[in-house]
């Protein structure tokens, strides 16, 4: 089945009582990577727990849309900054704990996972505790567990930001392909990495705030450091940032 | 887990026995306590042996309140845990009830379950049962409170129900917590158990103890004592072993430890 698009036609949020937006709209097209990105604060974040339907402490109301008109539910795939792994349970059962709490877990959930664990390099790993892993390693078994679901729709919040920056470079590579004609909306506060992996860039700026677009490197994702585009839109995106604050 | 009782960790805790017994023996020698107030340790030991087949009787009846008593008030308390993490309206009525309860002496209990069940094996199940309730049910809620905000946002787009959130994650996240309470369950049964006959009972060791001290029997009350404590102790290690049988995956830390 291929991915939707989402259109959020309607979202606002209110901190105590001064709200973060209201009437926000954005689109975000069916098999496209698009990255989010604002200044801490500025309800990024929110923004994506509100399509997940997720808990939120604040005033929040969203109205939400997908570009087949079936419900969202089902259909997503959550994957937060923290890896998440339980400890109680070893790697491979890690990845495929959706089918561990949905119920009982069929022999072939377990081959897919296997499967999957060998697509992020891990395969060695399947036995151990996720005590045993360092923190990139947990991230690709993070990510092994985001793709066992099979979800046409990702939603990443900070994935990438808690581990060293060439384990993230190596984590780009290997989300970008193994992510690829999902629709993808992906929270980060790091420029280049919206740079190497976004079809599309959303900056959230302003009180209250609305969404820019930005206009992304040339080259097919994830784009290598040394592509001359993306390193002019670098510097670019950056200053955008420092004035999105003051905006 | 067999590799953990090897004999060079036995070596420190044996050798402190040895001592305290060779304490326990100068003590007599030096201020020539009389016999009727701290008996030998020998005639301790002798009592052991030659009383064995009334101290094993003793010992079975109390053992039963023990086992029963644990095992019903980790069931009443983990059921309550679950139910109170379970249901809003639930917490609202029962938590505040349950922490004034614990303001109630336990042991003011004993004559009136006596009073209600007779002196049979009953009153001390339930008095043991009451005392291990309390610490299992309060870091059973405490575990099940404290699951980590991301584990229920997972489970959320796992598309969980409530019911499947509680028992799938909250629950294996809130043993390490539980755990504690399991082993101050533990090493409070025996209390339950020996207060309750204490109270009234013509069996067990609490009894034994009463008896053989009416009868000027010093070194038997002690021998029923050092039953007593070898219970305690065997049932600790025994709810400890269980435990870390049950979390594999936290045994290297503990362990890791001195």
């Amino acid at each position: 089945m291929p991915p939707p698009g989402l259109i959020v036609r309607q979202a606002s949020l209110t901190f105590g009582d001064r709200p973060l937006f209201h009437g926000l709209q954005a689109r975000f097209d069916a098999g496209s990577w698009t990255c989010l990105l604002g200044r801490s604060g500025s309800g990024k974040s929110s923004l994506l727990r509100m399509i997940a339907s997720l808990r939120l402490p604040d005033n929040h109301h969203l109205d939400l849309a997908t570009s087949d008109g079936a419900p969202l539910a089902g259909r997503l795939a959550w994957m937060a900054q923290q890896d998440l792994l339980v400890p109680w349970q070893r790697v491979v059962d890690n990845v495929m704990l959706g089918a561990h709490w949905r119920g009982r877990p069929k022999p072939e959930d377990r081959q897919h996972a296997e499967r999957l664990l060998d697509q992020v390099g891990l395969a060695d790993k399947a036995g151990q505790w996720p005590d045993e892993l360092s923190g990139g390693q947990r991230q690709r078994v993070a990510l092994a567990r985001t793709l066992f679901e099979d979800a046409s729709v990702v939603l990443m919040d900070e994935p990438f930001s808690a581990v060293d920056a060439i384990t993230r470079l190596e984590l780009h590579d290997l989300a970008s392909r193994l992510l690829a004609d999902r629709t993808v909306i992906m929270v980060t506060h790091d420029p280049l990495e919206a740079l190497r992996l976004a079809d599309r860039i959303l900056i959230l700026q302003g009180e209250p705030a609305h969404l820019v677009s930005i206009p992304v490197p040339e080259g097919a994702r994830p784009r290598p450091l040394d592509n001359v585009d993306l390193q002019r839109r670098q510097a670019e995106l950056v200053t955008r940032l420092q004035e999105s604050a003051h905006a | 887990m067999l590799e953990k009782i090897a004999p060079g960790r036995l070596v420190r805790p044996v050798g402190a026995l040895v001592v305290l017994v060779a304490i326990w023996q100068l003590v007599l020698m030096l201020t020539g306590v009389p016999r009727y107030i701290l008996p030998s340790p020998t005639a301790v030991g002798s009592a052991l042996i030659e009383q064995r087949a009334l101290l094993a009787h003793h010992a079975g009846i109390t053992a039963i309140e023990i086992v029963a008593g644990l095992i019903g008030g980790i069931l009443l308390g983990l059921a309550t845990a679950l139910a109170l993490a379970r249901f809003r309206a639930l917490r609202r009525t029962l938590l505040p009830l349950l922490l004034i309860s614990q303001a109630i002496p336990l042991f003011a209990l004993a004559p009136i379950l006596m009073l209600w069940l007779g002196y049979g094996l009953g009153p001390k199940i339930l008095m043991a049962m009451v005392i291990i309730y309390f610490p299992v049910a309060s870091t059973g809620y405490d575990g099940l409170r404290q699951t980590p905000q991301g584990w229920l946002d997972l489970a959320r787009t796992f598309g969980l129900s409530r019911r499947q959130q509680l028992l799938k994650v909250q629950l294996p996240a809130a043993l390490p917590s539980l755990a504690s309470g399991l082993r101050m369950a533990a090493s409070a049964a025996p209390i339950g158990a020996v207060i309750g006959e204490w109270v009234g009972s013509s069996q067990g060791l609490g009894y034994l103890m009463l008896n053989a001290n009416a009868r000027l029997q010093i070194d038997l009350m002690f021998a029923a004592l050092v039953v007593l404590v070898a219970f305690a102790v065997l049932l600790y290690f025994g709810v400890d072993a269980a435990l870390r049988l049950s979390m594999p995956w936290h045994r290297d830390r503990v362990e890791s430890g001195p």
